[in-house]
């Protein structure tokens, strides 16, 4: 197993440049113009310096070869210095975001608090929610229950986040007395602190809509997932056998059952994780939250491409991460498995 | 109705904002959200409507434009004018007087240098700054003393207000940006974040593309304002959710841009816990007609190009029954409501400059048949579809991505099918749709379609150089790598002499005729531009925010300093 | 607004099932045909397959003979009409333009019914073959499973509007207007959501691999292809059903984002996603114009979901005959 780690490891070294170069391509060859936000009245001439100011004229490689320095030379320096104090990366020009003409790690710093909070908290609510009544519904499949949580499930999975999230709003924030304990804020404040017990109740309460909508949607994939995983499992062999042994219900699901459904579940929570910094986009949109999501799609939007590249290339890393992580433990919690 | 009785509310709110308040800071805190989220605060290094509005309430220029297109000074004393000495009588320099002891927020003197330091800021060649054109023409800006300015230009401009005047030209600190010019404006970052100005705010914290914090200058000019000590600025989300978060749940005190369909906003106001205002510019909705063949037959140098003038839009008479199927009244009414008129010209306003022409407002649909039918456009097949020469009238119609604009396409694809005209319609998202790439087909200066829809306006009150884009040789073309702004391909050299009579004209009442007169040459003389909506721009304010004067002319947020809480 | 657009979902959607306990006896080795009449015998009697069944068919024929007996233009504009709530000249109200909601629905339906099944089936495939070529040969694995890596790092927007700027034209030409952007947008649908199929299953092959009924079949000297078809894809039929399920919804709703964006149908093309989001600012003055697609999609869902089930169920000589 440590051996396996070790070769995807040193593979993940070529794969991710080799993704760092086709996602460049991708981006060079999409239409699209950085100063398409810039308004009509600015004239093409004034816009054609403009780009040149951003380094558009120079040739792709070596925008390509100045963006591969900075990432991976510039940015861990100032890290450094950041942790150290130390100034190795004075002066050095690093992947500088073309809309806001600042550092793109800066603001993706800036970015992970709100994202981790509301993405992270909803991703392992879901999990939280989906375990339970995936597993009652595999162990009681077709009773009241399972249809009930195939229906919720079902409905929470194909109705769009774009819809929940407003209707959550129009119900909590606009219905609401402003005064009462029900009213939810419909838009998430990014410069909260919490320092005390009543910032930590405004940012609870300010979490709650997004993450009520995120997590039904996660919940509802996860527990088809859990359900069909108990499912397989329920009516193998195996189980027969410990209940003729005369092992306690309880303890066959439980015990038996439910730790060998959990394998693939595991890996596909485990894949999913690079998920959560990516944001959820559209949740981000409806209430504000700003996160890493809407950083990215803005700045699709805005043909930012430093910012573009970066960010999904540090998605790619954690894929890549994840995947390996996802395989690590699969090879660990089921022993058949042989990767070499 | 509605829209006179909320503008009179507004006045007079204006007009009482003085004996509402009398402290600086007294009001507390107010609550701004824009649904674009500004992303530098350095109008110079970004053409952004956002980005100006934003950075409007901390940097700021020596004049602006005031609700009525007027000119009042900010940091100036008064408006230069030929009459007052000025503007010099061969309208080739201007001199400013700047108003004395004025602080930047950091507490240090603003003098003409910083005026000067500012101009030499954009100016620069390696800067790529966004405001540009506002000093085009300019052949020296000189600190006379340190409270006077003078800018001399190479030729006589009729129109001296570019540079300084208005939210895209303020003034920087030179102490500040000193190191920043060039090539090195980029790598500002803390000053492009905070920039030091002289307006009624000072940045707290920026957070790029999400907030800004800001608190009240201790500096400002004038002790007793601003009101609010301290002002969240919020971006992001889409108009929908910014209008709700004013005008239902009451969470924020001023929603910017509220472009929505006039029912949701009409639902929107029913919550009772703000208002809307609505104030026009010059910003028209238009469709405009592709001269030339765009035809994916023809080789890629001559596609779209003068050298293939179009097989259908060229006949002027096919052009103007095209305008007459249009029920300009129901396009407002579906799009825009009390915040749209209809409109038959390029240039609305000011009203000097605009044409009191109103022939296109009326839908003609028998008109149009019979002009199509004289042009011999027939349908002799029987399909319901006009042909001519065993070619169907066909025509395709882009625009960018935006639920009016896709609803416009639709009602109109209507109209053209009601008169035997078939319609493609195609969406194009509007970062691609609005950039310059010249790789790209879908862009709407290649205009690799028919027929396309998108609005367009001009910057202060002076429309000349808006009204000069049509030139004859300003056409995108592949040998300008597709850049260029007259997007019809429109050449006709009567229109280019009377342009240079209007760059040599300086008595306002005869550059009003000559702009009225080149208007309607590409309106209703030949159809080439049809006009369809008036845009307003709407925003809604809270029921205790006083002080708000919606100004289409400049930064919405030009009088920020006299906002105020309207005590219940 | 394009979460399901852009390749960050929050979950990867499908599920791996059969990876877990070990399969004790072997595949039946009755001749092909009696094996299929089982699994339909099963699947008959599988109440909720046969509810799903029957929803979906009637989802199906309201969608493409329902235009025959209400034949409303879905695209006739009347300005006098806008914003109707249900009336019995327009039973589901009308929209902004004032067109018939039920003709729309309709129409719409016919779309986002081909897309969401052909996008969803492309998807499998593609999945499908990516995981079981993976899990199966080892050879394959390293360099398949980076592909996938790639494909799941993939920013979806710039590659969609690469793709729109590459094969619109050409596709356009091919095949005319319609059908172009349709085979467009279906593949970039299928193109881009395969990945989650291909891992799980490839897990689940892994799995399987070792299993002894497959070291059985080897030593009797199956090929390689006769393993993959008759022993290895019939027990990770599993998985392909949770993911065709959730494929669907998710290509419905990914549909409605890419014509939002301005790179799906033209504007003139109503869908259940586009429907949808379109009436999502009017939720407060006419409800049932929100309601009315989000049931539409639901009830799409959930019928394939019982349907899947269903299938799964009649697939598993386990279950067949309890």
């Amino acid at each position: 197993m440590l051996n396996f780690t070790i070769r995807r490891l040193i593979i993940a070294v070529p794969t991710l440049l080799f993704i760092a170069v086709v996602i460049f391509g991708l981006l060079q060859l999409a239409p699209g113009d950085p100063m398409a936000q810039v308004p009509l009245t600015v004239p093409p001439e004034v816009k054609e310096r403009m780009r040149e100011a951003l380094g558009l004229g120079q040739p792709i490689h070596i925008q390509f070869w100045k963006w591969l320095v900075q990432f991976f030379w510039v940015e861990p320096q100032v890290l450094i210095d950041h942790i150290f104090g130390s100034h190795f990366a004075d002066g050095k020009l690093r992947v500088l975001s073309w809309q806001t003409r600042s550092p793109v790690m800066d603001i993706v710093v800036q970015r992970m608090p709100q994202t981790l909070w509301v993405v992270g908290m909803s991703y392992i609510v879901g999990i939280l929610i989906a375990l339970p009544i995936g597993i009652y519904s595999a162990y009681r499949q077709y009773s009241i229950f399972d249809q009930l949580g195939t229906f919720i499930a079902m409905i929470g999975f194909s109705v769009p986040t774009f819809f929940t999230g407003v209707l959550l709003i129009v119900i909590f924030s606009v219905n609401m007395d402003h005064g009462s304990f029900w009213w939810f804020p419909s838009i998430y404040d990014t410069t909260l602190k919490v320092t005390d017990w009543a910032s930590f109740g405004q940012q609870i309460r300010q979490m709650a809509m997004p993450v009520t909508v995120l997590a039904l949607y996660n919940a509802a994939q996860i527990s088809r997932f859990m359900r069909a995983s108990m499912l397989d499992n329920l009516n193998q062999d195996y189980v027969r056998t410990a209940r003729a042994k005369g092992v306690g219900e309880r303890a066959v699901v439980m015990v038996h059952v439910l730790r060998n459904s959990l394998i693939p579940v595991v890996t596909v929570i485990a894949l999913g994780v690079p998920q959560v910094f990516g944001g959820a986009i559209i949740t981000e949109q409806v209430f504000k939250v700003n996160g890493l999501g809407q950083l990215l799609i803005g700045a699709i939007e805005a043909n930012d491409l430093p910012m573009v590249q970066t960010l999904t290339f540090i998605f790619a890393v954690l894929i890549v991460l994840f995947n390996l992580i996802a395989d690590v433990l699969y090879g660990i919690l089921d022993p058949r498995i042989r990767y070499d | 109705m509605k829209l006179k009785t909320v503008l009179l509310g507004a006045a007079a709110a204006f007009a009482m904002a003085p004996a509402a308040m009398a402290e600086r800071g007294a009001d507390g805190h107010v609550n701004v959200i824009y649904w674009q989220a500004p992303s530098i605060l350095n109008p110079y290094l970004s053409g952004g409507t956002k980005d100006i509005e934003s950075s409007s309430i901390i940097l700021e220029p020596l004049g602006r434009y005031d609700p009525d297109g007027n000119l009042v000074p900010f940091l100036a004393t008064e408006i230069p004018t030929v009459e007052n000495g000025g503007v010099s009588e061969d309208l080739t320099s201007i001199t400013w007087k700047i108003k004395p002891d004025l602080l930047w927020s950091d507490g240090t003197a603003f003098t003409a240098d910083d005026v000067v330091f500012t101009a030499a800021y954009c100016m620069d060649p390696e800067g790529g700054c966004a405001q540009l054109s506002k000093f085009n023409g300019i052949k020296t800006v000189e600190a006379v003393d340190p409270l006077t300015v003078k800018i001399t230009f190479e030729t006589p401009q009729p129109n001296p207000y570019g540079a300084f005047m208005g939210g895209q030209s303020p003034i920087l600190q030179k102490a500040q940006f000193e190191n920043c010019t060039g090539g090195r404006a980029a790598e500002c970052t803390e000053a492009n974040f905070n920039p030091i100005g002289t307006g009624p705010f000072v940045v707290d914290e920026f957070k790029p593309n999400d907030v800004i914090s800001l608190s009240a200058n201790p500096n400002y000019r004038d002790p007793a304002k601003p009101a609010f000590a301290t002002m969240t600025f919020k971006g992001g989300g889409d108009a929908t959710a910014a209008g709700r978060a004013v005008l239902e749940t009451g969470e924020f005190d001023y929603a910017w841009n509220l472009q929505l369909a006039p029912e949701v906003l009409e639902q929107m106001a029913k919550g009772g816990k703000g208002e809307t205002v609505t104030a026009y510019g010059t910003l028209v909705e238009r469709i405009e007609m592709n001269l030339t063949d765009p035809s994916p037959d023809l080789a890629p140098d001559i596609r779209a190009t003068v050298a293939a003038p179009h097989p259908i839009l060229s006949d002027l008479n096919v052009r103007k029954a095209l305008s007459m199927a249009i029920d300009r009244e129901i396009l407002v009414e579906i799009g825009y409501g009390s915040a749209g008129r209809a409109t038959c010209n390029l240039v609305p306003a000011p009203e000097m400059y605009a044409s009191p022409n109103q022939d296109c407002i009326p839908q003609d649909i028998e008109g149009a048949k019979a002009l199509l039918d004289e042009a011999g456009w027939t349908d002799s097949d029987g399909d319901g579809i006009r042909d001519k020469d065993g070619k169907k009238f066909h025509l395709l119609f882009q625009s960018s991505t935006n639920a009016v604009r896709q609803n416009f396409q639709d009602a109109i694809k209507a109209w053209w099918g009601e008169i035997g005209v078939e319609t493609e319609l195609r969406n194009v998202s509007g970062s691609v749709f609005f950039g310059g790439d010249a790789g790209s087909p879908d862009t709407f200066q290649k205009f690799y379609a028919d027929v396309e829809m998108y609005a367009n306006n001009f910057d202060g009150t002076d429309p000349q150089a808006y009204l000069a884009q049509y030139r004859c040789g300003n056409e995108p073309k592949p040998s300008s790598q597709w850049q260029g702004e007259n997007i019809n391909r429109f050449c006709d050299p009567a229109y280019d002499a009377l342009l240079d009579e209007l760059a040599k004209t300086g008595e306002l009442e005869k550059r009003g005729e000559i702009a009225k007169r080149l208007n309607e040459m590409l309106t209703k003389d030949t159809y080439t531009i049809v006009p369809l909506v008036d845009r307003g721009r709407v925003s809604g304010h809270s029921n205790t925010l006083g002080g708000v004067a919606l100004n289409t002319w400049d930064s919405e947020l030009w009088n920020v300093a006299d906002w105020y809480r309207i005590k219940e | 607004m394009t979460e399901p657009t852009h390749t960050p979902k929050p979950v990867a959607p499908t599920g791996a099932t059969l990876a877990g306990g070990p399969l004790p006896e072997p595949m039946p080795s009755a001749p092909p045909r009696s094996q299929w009449v089982d699994v339909w015998h099963q699947f008959r009697h599988h109440k909720g397959a046969m509810a799903g069944g029957i929803v979906f068919l009637f989802i199906v024929l309201a969608v493409f003979l329902g235009p025959y007996l209400w034949d409303l233009d879905p695209s006739k504009i009347d300005f006098r009409a806008r914003n109707n709530g249900p009336t019995w000249a327009h039973p589901f109200g009308t929209d902004q333009l004032g067109r018939d909601m039920m003709a729309r629905l309709m129409a719409g339906g016919q779309v986002s019914l081909a897309v969401g099944i052909t996008a969803m089936l492309l998807a499998l495939f593609l999945g499908s073959l990516v995981g079981i070529l993976a899990g199966y040969f080892r050879r394959l694995d390293n360099i398949l499973m980076r592909i996938t890596d790639l494909f799941l790092a993939l920013p979806l927007l710039p590659l969609l509007l690469v793709m729109v700027l590459l094969f619109r034209e050409p596709l356009s030409a091919t095949f005319g207007i319609e059908t172009g952007i349709f085979i467009l947008i279906v593949t970039a649908i299928g193109v881009t959501s395969w990945m989650p199929t291909a891992r799980i299953v490839r897990g689940d092959v892994l799995a399987l691999k070792e299993r002894e009924f497959v070291l059985a079949a080897r030593s009797i000297g199956t090929t390689n292809l006769m393993m993959i078809l008759r022993h290895i894809l019939p027990n990770v039929i599993s998985p392909i059903v949770v993911s065709a399920t959730l494929g669907i919804a998710n290509a419905i709703i990914t549909e409605s984002a890419l014509s939002f964006l301005g790179l799906g149908f033209p504007p003139d093309f109503p869908t259940w996603g586009r429907l949808l989001f379109d009436a999502v600012d009017y939720m407060q003055q006419n409800p049932e114009r929100v309601v009315m697609p989000g049931i539409a999609i639901s009830l799409t869902v959930l019928s394939v979901n019982y349907l899947g089930d269903g299938l799964r169920d009649a697939l598993d000589p386990r279950i067949r005959g309890r």
